[in-house]
């Protein structure tokens, strides 16, 4: 990345284009969700304000959607409908329900009962005593419903940049794994301000006078559908393959940047979570993804790594990082951590990953098995010298790094452990090391090159492809900066890799990142 | 006009109505009256269908409602709440609307009509576009009349019309309500546990208990002639008032000593009743009042004493109790 301090202004200057796209399918998102959920949440809701015995059922149903943790709702929708727009749009629907079936049945239950019965001793009908009465006197308490579940919908739709779906998230997740501020801030700040301009809209719109409910009614699904309309505006391109790419990735110069400068990619890009990445790859909702070269989902699901034939992808050896502070009051700790270096070899890793990304086994378990298998289990000592605390990025491997040193430094030292798995990004992580927050967590040579060091384009280009000097210079550089220390690399290197599913190569003949180029520029 | 015919109600295991049957003639007022939980609202609310009776029948000028759309039979009943139920959202002159409107009326029509009952209710037309919440209590009470009687009902039910109104409100809305010729037109049912309000507006009064009719007659039989305790009772406390309401000076007429004074002033007919006489003794201090009886030409000379005295003679010739 630039390594001149930008400034957030700048920043966004600069990304204004993906600013408006994002912006307009933040909004898009939000709307489309909004509008389903006000479809269906308010005849819910009118439905069971007339049969109050459904109330319990209904609600109880809405209310336990809404505390599925958004992640793991998103999670769900993936077998179901895959990834992108669908599963985003049905997460939010599936928030947006409560509030608005909640306020409809506490609007109408609340109309005064004497209006209601003058409603229908009139001579109304159920549909006219409804119209007439009930909907337009529960109006005010419905549209705080529906302003409740916008503000709801803005928020979640963050994390729709998970399953590819865009976005503002996009730059918040992505500026999280990049360790660069002003793009969390692009991306955060863009949808706090469309947050509190909906909220506002919508409280001018509660406030109108019952004269102008009836106009109020008619104009909410109009509007709805123009803003969710803007959700398809961006999406109007597309190439025969779709890549998948982290959000990380994206904004690497060993990622998307360094793919279309150095390649010339041009490619039909979305972002996505690594956590679905691989699956939907495997599905074939995706053609190309950004992978990691020891991940073990590799294996299950036969994806091919296209050769990196311009080396833009620098060594990614991992080794234990820790603070100098730490190493100074546990003085076995390096020592300890040390008795791994060298001890997992790429082909290791990916098989300890299989069993903990695909067959699902606890790290802890892997983790153990590992250690007795490489004659370094030792029983607990229940140590009571201090606690080392444990950092770990939220993959399997680094889950199961974390349990091999906690295991390694309950057996070896008189220390104790705590773990602090997890941790949602590179920026995070290291955050919390330099912030004393934990002692050490495992990084890879390539991220602290890039995203930490953010090292001068020069001095990129003459490190990318030798291990050695890589190493070596983000060593120095950390103790330097940070007073960090990298100890011995555990030893296989676990790099960026694209990948494409092994038959679709085949039938592309494609095998390196240049082939995927022609057959793109050709077809 | 209306009859009800061993009407029961049930709500679970609880009887709210229990066979009660009564009948209500054209252009009169019928009283249901008697404590909270007697099932007199009940009843009225199986009038137009708002509760639907478990057994029995009850016929409008001969035609079950039952056997009738509740939507249409509602829109030919006027309604009147207690706590008015007009629509907040709607102003004056919509709510007064909203029954003409059911059923189409022309623009022109229900306009003409809306001014017209303001103007009978003495209601300025400054209100027309005012909101409910913008009323005094009276003032809401009157659109309430003003929208049940909008459609020009030939029935009209009230439900403790007057129920929420402060006595001054009360008693001067009682006189504009005994006053309005429209409504002397109209069949009209209604429900209160006010004795005093029952003996005022009611030709005729059926008074309820757990569920059964426990007296039905005109108020003076309900004073002189009570079917049961519970009767004497429920009207035990304002029992003065309400006899010096009911008895008119001709019932006390042979009592009266003869008086012969010619001249208009101070001058009573004796179809007064005996409150209002004794108001208007106290009222404007006076020692005698001349009395007329038109269709025996008879004159009388009244004081407050002969007055207590006829009263009490006339009392004790009643022919029970």
């Amino acid at each position: 990345m630039n390594e001149q301090q930008q400034t957030l202004l700048n920043f966004m200057w600069q990304q204004s284009d993906k600013l408006l796209v994002q912006t307009l399918q933040h909004i898009g998102l939000t709307f489309i969700s909004l509008f389903a959920a006000v479809l269906v949440g308010l005849p819910l809701g009118i439905l069971i304000a007339r049969k109050k015995e459904l109330s319990g059922a209904v609600l109880g149903v809405a209310g336990i959607l809404q505390t599925i943790p958004s992640i793991a709702l998103l999670g769900f929708m993936i077998p179901l409908l895959g990834i992108g727009a669908k599963p985003a749009i049905v997460a939010l629907f599936l928030y947006a329900l409560l509030p608005i079936i909640r306020n409809t049945y506490t609007g109408i239950t609340s109309v005064d009962i004497a209006v209601k019965e003058a409603a229908v001793a009139m001579g109304m009908s159920k549909w006219q005593a409804l119209f007439k009465v009930e909907l337009p006197l529960a109006m005010s308490i419905i549209l705080a419903g529906i302003r409740t579940a916008t503000v709801i919908n803005v928020g979640v739709a963050t994390l729709a940049s998970y399953i590819a779906a865009g976005g503002l998230g996009e730059f918040i997740f992505g500026g999280i794994s990049l360790n660069n501020t002003n793009m969390i801030l692009a991306g955060a700040i863009p949808a706090a301000l469309l947050a509190l301009l909906f909220d506002f809209l919508l409280s001018r719109v509660q406030k109108f006078t019952f004269k102008k409910v009836g106009t109020a009614m008619k104009m909410t699904p109009v509007v709805l559908l123009l803003l969710g309309a803007l959700y398809f505006i961006p999406s109007a391109y597309g190439s025969r393959l779709t890549a998948g790419f982290t959000p990380e990735f994206m904004g690497r110069q060993d990622g998307n940047i360094g793919l279309q400068s150095k390649y010339g990619l041009n490619i039909h890009t979305v972002v996505i979570s690594d956590a679905v990445m691989y699956k939907a790859a495997y599905e074939n909702q995706l053609d190309i993804i950004s992978g990691y070269s020891t991940d073990g989902r590799l294996k299950a699901y036969n994806l091919l790594v296209l050769q990196d034939d311009k080396g833009i992808f620098p060594p990614y050896y991992a080794a234990p990082i820790v603070s100098n502070k730490a190493l100074k009051q546990f003085p076995q700790l390096e020592k300890t951590l040390n008795l791994l270096s060298n001890k997992i070899n790429d082909s290791i890793m990916t098989d300890l990953n299989y069993r903990v990304d695909y067959l699902h086994q606890a790290p802890e378990q892997v983790a153990k098995d590992f250690l007795i298998a490489a004659n370094l289990w030792k029983p607990k000592n229940n140590g009571n010298a201090g606690v080392v605390r444990i950092g770990s990025k939220i993959f399997g491997e680094q889950y199961i790094l974390a349990n091999i040193y906690s295991m390694l430094i309950n057996g070896y030292t008189n220390y104790g452990v705590a773990t602090k798995t997890g941790l949602g990004g590179t920026k995070i992580c290291f955050d919390a090391l330099v912030n004393d927050q934990i002692d050490l967590y495992p990084e890879y040579t390539g991220t602290g090159l890039l995203a930490i060091l953010q090292a001068p384009q020069k001095s990129i280009d003459s490190l990318i492809g030798n291990k050695d000097i890589t190493y070596h210079y983000v060593k120095k550089e950390f103790q330097r900066r940070y007073a960090i220390k990298w100890l011995e690399p555990i030893g296989f290197n676990n790099t960026y890799a694209l990948m494409m599913r092994q038959k679709q190569a085949q039938n592309l003949r494609i095998k390196t990142i240049s082939d995927l180029k022609h057959y793109l520029e050709n077809n | 006009m209306i009859k009800v015919q061993n009407v029961s109600k049930s709500f679970g295991n609880t009887d709210a109505v229990d066979n009660i049957s009564f009948e209500v003639r054209a252009e009169e007022n019928l009283i249901l009256l008697g404590p909270s939980g007697c099932g007199k609202t009940t009843t009225l609310k199986m009038i137009n269908s708002l509760i639907k009776p478990s057994a029995g029948t009850i016929l409008i000028n001969g035609k079950d409602v039952m056997q009738q759309p509740s939507a249409i039979l509602r829109r030919s009943i006027g309604y009147v709440l207690q706590n008015n139920g007009l629509f907040p959202h709607y102003t004056v002159a919509q709510n007064i609307a909203i029954v003409p409107q059911l059923l189409r009326w022309e623009k022109k029509r229900i306009q003409k009509r809306v001014s017209e009952l303001l103007e009978k209710l003495h209601l300025s037309a400054i209100y027309l576009h005012a909101y409910p919440h913008e009323l005094s209590g009276g003032q809401q009470q009157r659109v309430g009349l003003a929208r049940a009687l909008a459609a020009d009902p030939p029935v009209l039910l009230m439900d403790e019309p007057f129920g929420a109104l402060d006595n001054v409100t009360r008693s001067k809305i009682h006189d504009e309500f005994k006053a309005l010729d429209e409504l002397k037109r109209k069949t009209i049912i209604m429900v209160t546990h006010d004795v005093q309000e029952a003996f005022e507006l009611g030709h005729h009064i059926c008074l309820m208990d757990k569920g059964v009719i426990v007296q039905d007659g005109v108020p003076s039989e309900l004073l002189f002639r009570p079917a049961s305790t519970f009767v004497k009772e429920f009207l035990k406390e304002q029992r003065l008032q309400l006899e010096f309401r009911s008895i008119q000076l001709a019932d006390l007429w042979d009592w009266l000593p003869i008086g012969n004074n010619q001249s208009k002033i101070n001058m009573l007919s004796a179809d007064t009743d005996l409150w209002t006489s004794l108001e208007r003794l106290t009222f404007n201090e006076i020692e005698i009042m001349y009395v007329v009886h038109h269709q025996k030409n008879e004159f009388k000379a009244v004081g407050f004493e002969q007055l207590m005295s006829a009263f009490y003679q006339y009392k004790k010739n009643m022919p029970h109790e």
